[in-house]
């Protein structure tokens, strides 16, 4: 009854605060700062593992604005309540974690509560995070204790009222969290253990591919069965063979994990910026321990699915044979390790569609990894399609080559591309390419380049197009960037 | 124009003017050897996702009609006359040419025919006279010997096509002819990193009528991929899929090696490398002694100038703004065409293009299947893999069809006798579209006196500085070698078994309007010595030995054959020269 209350009071807010996760990262895959180990507070042993712990947890990411100082905090995760911005967690003593102490961290990780806001909302995954050990939550507090300290007090609760009372989480904790450091299972291999601790732990893989319930918490009994957040489906992990890891050999995990890209599959995106700054600077070992973990994850039951309309297996055909098959191929086989192959794509046979009229909506561009530098490009069609092409299109793709899944309406595109809108360029053809240099196109000379124009030419393993929101084929996490002044290459850009 | 004060920016290892396919290389070379380097381009920033998607790349309207990836006359032409005694006037529309601009210059929207030049092709002068006697090259002719062999650039030669994954049929290894190959090329070192492109119905014909006049057809070597193909740096190219929009075009599907599509995504990553774009270099700076170069000065695009420091200066901008750098930066002796003496404009070079148009009844030839590499050539006409005795000219070309896609704004093929308007040209297109093909014969410009490139005395650009002036025409030599090359193309054409066909001579003097071919050569030559060259065989300029000039520009004359090959061979060469000699002991690397 009490709780029953509490949560239709919660609902809505709850939802956003935990599915915010911070969208639309730090495009620039810039290196770890490196840490000083001059003092003689920490051995030099535990700031290595805790900068490698950092990697493990993906940290940087959320931690760090794009050209900003890294881990200075400040990135706005954009919810439709609002934005939730992530801490300073340099040593700074004013603005940073520089007065916390050991204990204060592993609360915030543990428990999450912060020494200095009080309640921390699940952005910060700390319902994941709560299973990492002590010795590397010290480790890692080691290392963040150990790089520049920046002063950077980014305003953080910028929440409307009632979203912005922090006590409120103390009630989703009570439903929903349950604090308490990794238990290994004695009857299975270390290397299993392992994989649990850091999927279950620092990787925090659950906070996308976990369902949730209506409130935003966890659906336990359907762990790693896939999870949609706004404008994504991140799909399921579990052993089934259409829509999950079932088919893929250990050897394709391993190298989509350290490379981005295998026969399958390409990373983009969210998952992009997970291989560039997490996976694909992992040991060997950690990432085999975590392909035993997911091995054994149960299938997922199978989906039943009826039969698409003929009509429109045909329009998404004709559209198919146009549009697609250049790069895909008319028999759906892509092109090995540069487009992915839509027959047995997992990621297409999702339940939601929604991640592939995303990619088909705004385009996407492949995380850049030094193994494969190259970003190609899904282009956008939003542009191109209406919504009614771009459902039948998908419709086809789902149910060809072998592949079964339920039919995509037009008002699912439509919806999607109403929520894409405001923050993402469905932009048109752009126009202002055909000017040569106009004024007020260029950052000032002796900049960084990676925060000026040519940044976007994709220093670093940042797409270029991942710098312009305003681009046309920009990737899925432009969608969420909040509006900035533009840089030099936007004012001609599309538009 | 109001001089403005340039503000000067922190000193770097080397400065690259130009980003396009020389830039490219220079700037993965001298990165690779720790060198810190800025390239300064002119143009925009352009990616295959930005400026040329697959949902779009294939806009004939506005990539080709437009000029979208050209330079714009407006911002900067270069003024035309084909002889000393008329005055030049500015090139207000391009026409002959399409100079490109912006990240990838003209490697954006070239074709992908990719050649090596022949082993004679460096000897243009010598062999010649030896062959035919010295009168054979006449007095106006300046032609010169390269000063290096095909031997000594082939690895490098190797070294661009492996970038590219160029798609071919190696006709010579190690001095074995290989059948299905072109059996007058140079000694290759091994094959072709890709297979051919499989061909089309109108190249097939083509390969049939020649092989029944015995000539040895072969596949055009092409930087269109015929398959996937990942290179030495990791970058990933995809396979063709014969779009047809190449040629002036930038390829949506990662199909043609460029710049984009070979080097930046590694080189875009190095902490030590950087890329300011929209930046354009006004002068090369050099000490009071002129024989040290200290920077560039560029200005932006809100028209700030600044002073960029730098160890090394190398050119990489198209050849002609190369040559005009030099002349504004008041470097090298500018050439003058009275007393043949100087060197910076000297030998402007081009390609003498005719056409033969080939009609069928009974063939459908499918000719929007396409690629800009695409096709099958013979090479029996070119340099000199034939006998000029008796025939007056020396040089050559080579004869192919080349099918780079049937476009439909520009295809409206209609045989002689056909009304330029109206029904009976309507039924005429639509009758010969699918029916007819050209064979295109690529003919060798040979270098003279009075073909140069100086500074206009009247025109200036839109920084008040003088444009440059382009003063060519084709010779004699030119005019009889092409006719050859058409009328042996006919007769090809005619082995095809065509119901009827055009001959489309060069006829008269050089025409700036109809386009030809981006195939501008010479103007800052390489060379034995200081007397008759700009540069050193190292592309190193003899005044100032800090100075690299890249690009075609250095071509003492122009070959049969498109120049990107050489181009980039000569850049991987220059960039091991410095590399392995010059940063060891900064200097001249051949004694004057």
């Amino acid at each position: 009854m009490r709780k029953g209350a509490v949560l239709a009071a919660a609902v809505l807010f709850l939802t956003v605060a935990l599915v915010g996760r911070a969208v639309g990262q730090p495009k620039t895959i810039r290196a770890l700062p490196p840490p000083n180990v001059s003092g003689a507070r920490f051995s030099p042993q535990q700031v290595a593992a805790g900068r490698y712990l950092v990697i493990l947890g993906d940290c940087m990411p959320c931690h760090t604005v794009t050209g900003g100082a890294a881990f200075a905090g400040g990135r706005p995760i954009p919810t439709p309540f609002g934005p939730l911005v992530s801490a300073n967690i340099t040593p700074d003593r004013e603005t940073g974690l520089g007065g916390w102490s050991s204990d204060d961290f592993y609360r915030a990780l543990h428990e999450g509560k912060s020494r200095k806001v009080g309640n921390l909302y699940p952005a910060f995954p700390y319902i994941h995070y709560t299973k990492v050990s002590r010795a590397d939550v010290d480790a890692i507090y080691a290392y963040l204790q150990t790089i520049p300290a920046v002063t950077s007090d980014p305003k953080r609760d910028q929440l409307p009222f009632p979203y912005r009372i922090r006590q409120l989480m103390a009630v989703w904790n009570w439903l929903f969290f349950e604090p308490g450091a990794y238990d290994p299972d004695p009857n299975r291999s270390a290397e299993w253990n392992r994989g649990a601790y850091l999927v279950q732990g620092l990787g925090h893989c659950g906070d996308c591919h976990t369902p949730r319930n209506v409130l935003g918490g966890a659906e336990r009994r359907k762990r790693f069965r896939g999870g949609a957040f706004p404008g994504w489906f991140a799909p399921d992990l579990t052993d089934n063979r259409s829509v999950g890891l079932g088919s893929w050999s250990d050897a394709e995990l391993l190298e989509f994990f350290r490379t981005g890209r295998n026969v399958r599959t390409a990373a983009t995106g969210e998952m992009g910026e997970v291989v560039a700054y997490s996976t694909s600077q992992m040991t060997d070992g950690d990432l085999r321990a975590i392909i035993t973990y997911l091995r054994s994850l149960p299938a997922s039951p199978e989906a039943t699915v009826s039969l698409p309309g003929r009509e429109a297996m045909a329009a998404g055909e004709a559209i198919y044979r146009d549009q697609c098959s250049a790069c895909h191929r008319m028999d759906g086989s892509g092109v090995r390790r540069l487009f992915p192959p839509l027959a047995g794509n997992a990621n297409l046979q999702q339940a939601n569609p929604r991640t592939v009229a995303r990619l088909v909506l705004v385009g996407a561009q492949t995380m850049p990894t030094d193994p494969r530098p190259t970003a190609f490009t899904m282009p956008a069609y939003a542009w191109k399609l209406s919504d009614r092409q771009i459902a039948d299109v998908l419709t086809y793709a789902r149910n060809s080559w072998g592949n079964r899944a339920a039919a995509v309406s037009a008002e699912d595109v439509a919806k999607l591309r109403r929520q894409l809108k405001p923050r993402a360029a469905i932009a048109p053809v752009p126009r202002g390419s055909m000017l040569h240099p106009a004024p007020g196109t260029l950052a000032k000379p002796g900049t960084d380049s990676r925060d000026n124009g040519t940044a976007h030419a994709g220093r670093a393993a940042a797409p270029e197009a991942d710098r312009n929101p305003r681009n046309t084929t920009g990737p899925p996490g432009n969608m969420d960037l909040p509006k900035h002044k533009p840089h030099r290459h936007e004012a001609q850009g599309p538009g | 124009m109001v001089p403005l004060s340039a503000t000067r920016l922190p000193s770097i290892d080397v400065v690259l003017v130009g980003f396009g396919w020389t830039g490219a290389i220079m700037g993965q070379e001298l990165t690779d050897e720790g060198l810190s380097v800025l390239a300064l381009e002119r143009g925009p920033w352009r990616s295959t996702p930005e400026r040329f998607p697959p949902t779009f790349a294939q806009d004939e309207l506005r990539f080709y009609y437009r000029h979208e990836l050209f330079q714009r006359p407006a911002h900067e032409t270069l003024t035309i006359r084909n002889k000393p005694s008329e005055t030049a006037l500015p090139m207000r529309v391009l026409g002959s040419f399409l100079p490109g601009t912006g990240v990838g210059g003209a490697g954006v929207h070239w074709n992908g025919q990719t050649w090596r030049f022949l082993p004679s092709d460096f000897k243009a002068r010598s062999h010649n006279a030896e062959r035919y006697g010295a009168a054979a090259i006449p007095p106006a002719m300046t032609i010169q010997d390269y000063p290096l062999t095909y031997d000594e650039l082939e690895p490098h030669y190797d070294r661009f096509e492996y970038l590219c994954g160029i798609a071919g049929k190696a006709g010579n290894l190690n001095g074995t002819i290989q059948p299905g190959g072109n059996p007058f090329e140079g000694p290759r070192s091994r094959e072709y990193p890709t297979p051919p492109m499989p061909q089309g119905y109108a190249p097939t014909l083509f390969a049939q009528g020649a092989e029944r006049l015995g000539y040895k057809p072969f596949p055009q070597p092409s930087g269109n991929m015929s398959q996937a193909y990942t290179n030495p740096l990791g970058v990933q190219l995809g396979p063709c899929t014969f779009c047809g929009f190449c040629e002036k075009f930038g390829c949506g599907n990662y199909s043609k090696a460029s710049p984009q599509t070979t080097i930046l995504p590694v080189l875009l990553r190095k902490p030590n490398f950087e890329l300011r774009t929209e930046s354009e270099v006004l002068t090369i700076n050099v000490d009071r002694s002129a024989k040290r170069a200290t920077g560039v000065t560029y200005v932006d695009a809100e028209g700030r100038e600044f002073e960029q420091p730098a160890e090394l200066v190398v050119l990489c901008a198209y050849a002609l703004h190369n040559v005009r750098l030099l002349l504004l930066s008041g470097i090298g002796a500018p050439y003058d065409p009275v007393s043949g003496t100087g060197v910076v404009g000297k030998n402007y070079a081009y390609q003498v293009f005719s056409t033969v148009d080939v009609f069928f009844d009974d063939k459908i030839l499918n000719p929007f299947i396409g690629a800009g590499a695409h096709g099958m050539v013979v090479d029996e006409f070119n340099g000199d893999n034939f006998d000029h005795s008796g025939l007056g000219f020396i040089g050559g070309g080579y004869i192919s069809v080349l099918q780079t896609g049937a476009r439909p704004i520009q295809t409206h093929p209609t045989p002689e006798g056909t009304p330029n308007w109206g029904s009976a040209w309507k039924r005429a297109v639509a009758q010969n579209y699918l029916r007819s093909t050209f064979i295109p014969t690529h003919g060798a410009v040979m270098s003279y006196r009075s073909n140069y490139l100086d500074l206009d005395p009247t025109y200036r650009d839109v920084y008040g500085r003088p444009l440059l002036r382009m003063t060519f025409d084709f010779g004699e030599n030119e005019h009889r070698m092409s006719d050859f090359l058409t009328d042996r193309a006919a007769e090809i054409a005619t082995a095809m078994g065509a119901t009827r066909i055009t001959r489309n001579y060069r006829k008269g003097s050089w025409d700036v309007v109809p386009y030809q071919t981006t195939h501008n050569t010479g103007g800052a030559i390489i060379g034995d010595n200081p007397q008759d060259s700009m540069l050193n065989k190292y592309s190193q300029s003899w005044d100032v030995p800090n100075l690299f000039v890249m690009g075609a520009s250095a071509f003492p004359q122009n070959a049969g054959y498109n120049p990107t090959g050489t181009v980039a061979a000569l850049a991987y060469y220059a960039a091991d020269a410095i590399r392995t000699q010059y940063l060891n002991s900064p200097g001249p690397l051949v004694p004057a």
